[in-house]
C-alpha cells in the first residue's frame, strides 16, 4: 500500500480529465441504454397486441417505434464503441492487469450485442416483406439478447465493486483466475436485477411520457391512449418491483461494501442507532450540515433494528475511502434516486387504483402532468444510481485492489482536456441532432395523421401494414429528374437525395 | 495451446472486421467521391439502400476484436492503446461521426441536413480506416512494445502511413465490388458499370500500394517482411495475388456473386498473411502470443464463449445476410408510417 499512498499524495494530472471524459461519455451513453435494452420489448408487446387483435393502431405504433429504435440503436452503437475504446485510451492499467479476470463478461456482452444488432436489423427491415408471423417471431429473441448483453456489462461492473475469483502472486498480479467466481460476484445478482427492472421502467415511462404530453395538449384519440397505456402499464408493474429490489440492493451494499454504504448514507463513525440523513452535506471533520435528520432510521433500514451496527467512513484510512465531497455526491445521488423511485411508486399505485376501480385510464390532468415528467425523472434516477455506485467506490477502480490513479493512462493531461472538448462538441451535436430528428419525425407523422383523418376512405381495420402493397421503390430509381420534390407525402424516404 | 487458438480467433475477427467493416467504409468512400448533389444522387441512393440493413452488424465486429484483445491478451491491449493512442482516438472520433452521420442522414429530409450528415459520414469513412491502418502499421514496424511511452508522433512512420493508405484503398476496392453487385440487385445497370470501373481502378491503386508496401516493409519492418516472403505468410500473399487476378477476371465479365467472394478472398488473405508473418509475435519482436496470454482459465472460457456464440450468432448473421441478399429487407417508407394504406389520401404516389 506504500505505492498507493504515494499515488494519492500526487494524483497524476491526467486523472481528472480522464475521469471527466469517461464520466461524460458514459453519462451520455446511459441515456440511450434504457431504450436500447427495453424498447424492443415494449415494441414487441405492442406488436403482439396489433397482430392478436388485428389492431391497426397498435401496429402503426409498433412500426413508428421501430423507426425511432433504428436511429436510437445506431447512436447507442457509436457511443458504446467509444466506451470500449476508452477502456484502452484512458484506463490501460485496468485492462492490462485485470482484463483476463473480468473481461469474459464483456466477451458475453460482445456476442449478445452482435446477436442483438443482427436481430434488430432483421426486425427493422422486415416489416415490408416478411410474413407477419415470421417477422414477429424473428423479433421475439430481441429482449433476451438485450438481457444477455446486460448480463455481461453488469458482471464486469459488479466485479469492480466486489472483485473475486483470483489470487495475487508476489508481484501483485492476478493468477489462478476462476472465471465462474469472477462473473457471479456477491454484488452481481442484486445489481443485475436492479438494473434490468430499472431499464424496463425507465423505457416505459419515457415512451409513455411522450404520449402523456400529447394528452395534455389535447390529443386524446385512440392512438395516443394506446401509445400511453401499453408502456405505462409495463412501467407501472415494474415500479413496485423495483422498490423492493432497490431496498434489497441497498442492504447488499451494506453487507458487501460497507464503506460505500457509509458514503451513500454519510455515516462517519461506526456505531449503532445511526440516524438517516435526507440530503445534507458531509464535511472533512465528519460533521453534517443541512439535510433532514431522522433518528435511528439508518440502522433500522440496514438491519431492521435500531441496534444494527453500521460501519462508518472512518473505519478505513483516509486514502481508502471516498473524500467528504465524493461521499456527499454519492449521498445526494442516492437520495435523489430513492426519492424519484418512491414518487414513481405512488404514480404507479394511482394508475393501478384507477384501473382496478373503473377499468379505464385516469382522467386527471395532474396524473398526465406527473406521467409526462416521469420519463425524465426516471432517466435522472438511472443516472443517479450510476453516480452513486461509481462515486461511492472511490478511490478504487477495482475495490481494494486497484486505485483509479493507478489505472489511468500516461497520456498528457492537456491532450486529454482537448479530447474531452472535442468529444463534448461532437456529443452535443449528436444528441442535438437526435432530438431534432425525433421531433421532425413526430411532426411529419402528426401532419400525415391529420391528412389521413380528413381524407379517410376505408375502415381503419383494413389498413394493415402487411399484405399486398404497392411495389417496392427499388425498381424505380429516381433517374436524374426524379419526381417533383414538393410532393413529398407519397415519396419513400430512402430515395430522396 | 489455448492461447494460440485464441490468437487465431482474434486474427479471424480482425479479418472479418477488415472485410465487413471495409465494405462499409468503402461505401462511404464512394459516397465522398460521388460528386455534387445532382451528379452523385444515384450512386448515393444506391449506397444508402445497400448499406442500411447491415452496417451496424458490420461494425460490431470491431467491438468483438477489442473484447478479444483485452480479455485474451490484456498486455497487448494495454500496450497498443498506450502507444497508439492518437491514431486510435482519431479513429474513434471518426467512427462516431460516421455512424451518426449515416444514421441521422436517413431520417432527415432537408437537403442542407442531408448534405451535412452525408459529408460527415463520407469524410469519416475515409479518416477512420486510415488511422486504424496506421495503428496496425505501428505494430508491424516494431514501434509498439510493452512499456512504450504514449507519444503523439510514433505513428507517423513510413509503414504506418503506407498501411493507412492501403487500408483506405482496400475499403474502396471492397466497397465498389459490393456496390457493383448491389447495383445489379437493385436493377440499375448504369451503376453496375459505374462501380465496376471504380472497382478496377481501386484494385490497380491497391496493387501499386502493395508494391510500395513491399519496399517500405523491407526497410522499416524487417520481421514482417521476412514473414511475408517465407512460408505461410508467402503462401497467403500469393493467394491474395491470385484472388486479385480472379477478381479482375470476374469484374470484366457480367457481374456475379462470385466476385464478392474473390474480393473478400483478396482482403482476407492479405490480413491473414500479415498475421502469419508476425508469428509467433503479437507485437513483432517484443511480445509473443504466449507472453501476452491472459490466465489459462479465462482463455478456455473465452474459447467456450466464442464457440457458444458462434452457434447462436452465426445462424442469425447468415439469416441476415441471406434475407438481405434476397431483397427481403426493406426499410419502412413514410407511407407505411402514415397509418393508412398507400391508396388513401394522395393516390398512387410517384415515388412508389
Amino acid at each position: 500500500m506504500s505505492t498507493s499512498l504515494h499515488l494519492l499524495a500526487d494524483a497524476p494530472a491526467q486523472l481528472l480529465p480522464a475521469r471527466e471524459l469517461m464520466a461524460f461519455t458514459l453519462a451520455s451513453h446511459i441515456i440511450l441504454v434504457p431504450l436500447g435494452v427495453a424498447f424492443p420489448f415494449i415494441t414487441l408487446v405492442m406488436h403482439y397486441r396489433g397482430l392478436r387483435r388485428k389492431d391497426a393502431t397498435a401496429l402503426l405504433l409498433a412500426r413508428r417505434w421501430s423507426a425511432v429504435m433504428a436511429v436510437q440503436f445506431a447512436l447507442g452503437i457509436v457511443t458504446g464503441t467509444v466506451l470500449s475504446f476508452e477502456f484502452g485510451l484512458l484506463w490501460p492499467g485496468l485492462m492490462g492487469r485485470w482484463g483476463d479476470v473480468f473481461g469474459i463478461g464483456f466477451g458475453v456482452e460482445a456476442w449478445a450485442f452482435f446477436l442483438e444488432a443482427v436481430l434488430i436489423a432483421i426486425y427493422l427491415y422486415g416489416w415490408r416483406r416478411l410474413k407477419p408471423r415470421t417477422h414477429f417471431l424473428l423479433g421475439l429473441p430481441l429482449p433476451f439478447a438485450a438481457l444477455l448483453g446486460a448480463f455481461g456489462i453488469l458482471a464486469a461492473n459488479s466485479w469492480m465493486n466486489t472483485p473475486q475469483g483470483f489470487s495475487l502472486d508476489s508481484g501483485g498480479n492476478p493468477v489462478d483466475v476462476n472465471v465462474w467466481k469472477a462473473i457471479f460476484t456477491p454484488m452481481f445478482g442484486p445489481q443485475y436485477w436492479h438494473f434490468v427492472v430499472a431499464m424496463v421502467l425507465t423505457a416505459g415511462f419515457v415512451v409513455a411520457g411522450v404520449y402523456a404530453t400529447g394528452w395534455l395538449r389535447g390529443r386524446r384519440d385512440r392512438y395516443h391512449r394506446l401509445g400511453f397505456a401499453v408502456p405505462f402499464t409495463i412501467a407501472a408493474v415494474a415500479t413496485p418491483v423495483q422498490f423492493v429490489l432497490g431496498d434489497s440492493i441497498a442492504r447488499s451494499v451494506f453487507h458487501k461494501q460497507p464503506v460505500k454504504f457509509a458514503a451513500l448514507e454519510i455515516v462517519w463513525q461506526t456505531d449503532t442507532r445511526v440516524p438517516e440523513y435526507l440530503f445534507g452535506r458531509l464535511h472533512e471533520d465528519g460533521t453534517v450540515s443541512g439535510g433532514i435528520k431522522i433518528p435511528l432510521l439508518d440502522s433500522v433500514l440496514a438491519g431492521f433494528s435500531p441496534d444494527t451496527k453500521v460501519v462508518g467512513l472512518t473505519s478505513v484510512p483516509a486514502d481508502q475511502r471516498p473524500t467528504a465531497t465524493q461521499a456527499t455526491i454519492a449521498h445526494w445521488a442516492f437520495d435523489i434516486m430513492v426519492l424519484i423511485g418512491s414518487v414513481l411508486v405512488l404514480l404507479a399505485l394511482w394508475y393501478g387504483f384507477v384501473w382496478l376501480r373503473h377499468r379505464r385510464l385516469p382522467a386527471s390532468a395532474w396524473f398526465y402532468r406527473s406521467a409526462a415528467c416521469a420519463g425524465v425523472a426516471s432517466v435522472v434516477a438511472v443516472e443517479c444510481g450510476w453516480i452513486a455506485t461509481e462515486v461511492g467506490r472511490q478511490p478504487w477502480i477495482v475495490y481494494q485492489n486497484m486505485r483509479v490513479a493507478e489505472a489511468v493512462t500516461s497520456t498528457r493531461s492537456t491532450t486529454l482536456w482537448i479530447m474531452l472538448a472535442v468529444v463534448m462538441v461532437v456529443y452535443v451535436f449528436l444528441f442535438g441532432s437526435f432530438l431534432v430528428i425525433l421531433l421532425k419525425m413526430r411532426t411529419r407523422w402528426r401532419l400525415t395523421d391529420l391528412q389521413q383523418a380528413s381524407a379517410d376512405t376505408g375502415p381503419p381495420e383494413e389498413d394493415l401494414p402487411y399484405g399486398p402493397r404497392a411495389p417496392v421503390p427499388v425498381g424505380d430509381v429516381p433517374a436524374g429528374d426524379g419526381p417533383p420534390a414538393g410532393d413529398g407525402a407519397g415519396q419513400s424516404g430512402g430515395d430522396r437525395p | 495451446m489455448t492461447a494460440d487458438l485464441i490468437a487465431v480467433v482474434l486474427l479471424l475477427a480482425v479479418t472479418a472486421y477488415a472485410c465487413a467493416g471495409g465494405t462499409d467504409y468503402g461505401a462511404g468512400f464512394w459516397d465522398l467521391t460521388a460528386g455534387g448533389t445532382e451528379r452523385g444522387r444515384r450512386p448515393r441512393w444506391l449506397i444508402d439502400h445497400a448499406m442500411a440493413p447491415v452496417w451496424e452488424v458490420n461494425n460490431v465486429w470491431l467491438i468483438f476484436v477489442l473484447v478479444m484483445m483485452w480479455t485474451g491478451f490484456p498486455v497487448l491491449f494495454q500496450t497498443v492503446f498506450s502507444a497508439m493512442w492518437l491514431p486510435l482516438a482519431l479513429a474513434v472520433v471518426g467512427m462516431v461521426l460516421r455512424g451518426a452521420g449515416f444514421a441521422l442522414r436517413k431520417p432527415s429530409r432537408q437537403l442542407a441536413g442531408r448534405r451535412l450528415y452525408g459529408a460527415l459520414f463520407a469524410v469519416a469513412s475515409l479518416v477512420t480506416p486510415f488511422f486504424l491502418g496506421a495503428a496496425v502499421g505501428g505494430i508491424a514496424s516494431e514501434r509498439v512494445a510493452p512499456g512504450t511511452e504514449a507519444s503523439a508522433d510514433i505513428w507517423t512512420s513510413p509503414t504506418s502511413l503506407v498501411f493507412g493508405l492501403v487500408a483506405v484503398a482496400t475499403t474502396a476496392f471492397l466497397g465498389s465490388v459490393f456496390l457493383t453487385g448491389d447495383a445489379r440487385r437493385f436493377d440499375a445497370p448504369d451503376l453496375v458499370d459505374y462501380f465496376r470501373r471504380r472497382a478496377l481502378c481501386s484494385l490497380a491503386v491497391l496493387t501499386v500500394l502493395a508494391v510500395v508496401t513491399g519496399f517500405v516493409t523491407h526497410e522499416d519492418a524487417p520481421y514482417v517482411w521476412r514473414g511475408l516472403t517465407h512460408g505461410l505468410g508467402l503462401f497467403f500473399v500469393v493467394l491474395a495475388g491470385a484472388a486479385a487476378l480472379v477478381t479482375v477476371f470476374m469484374l470484366l465479365r457480367p457481374p456475379s456473386t462470385w466476385m464478392r467472394v474473390t474480393a473478400i478472398g483478396v482482403v482476407a488473405s492479405a490480413v491473414i498473411a500479415w498475421g502469419m508473418a508476425q508469428r509467433p509475435y503479437l507485437l513483432p519482436t517484443s511480445l509473443t502470443v504466449a507472453d501476452a496470454a491472459g490466465s489459462p482459465a479465462t482463455l478456455t472460457w473465452l474459447a467456450i464463449v466464442t464457440l457458444v456464440a458462434l452457434v447462436l450468432v452465426m445462424p442469425a448473421v447468415a439469416l441476415l445476410y441471406w434475407l438481405d441478399a434476397r431483397g427481403e429487407l426493406e426499410e419502412l417508407t413514410d407511407a407505411e408510417l402514415r397509418g393508412g394504406s398507400s391508396t388513401t389520401g394522395d393516390g398512387p404516389s410517384p415515388g412508389l
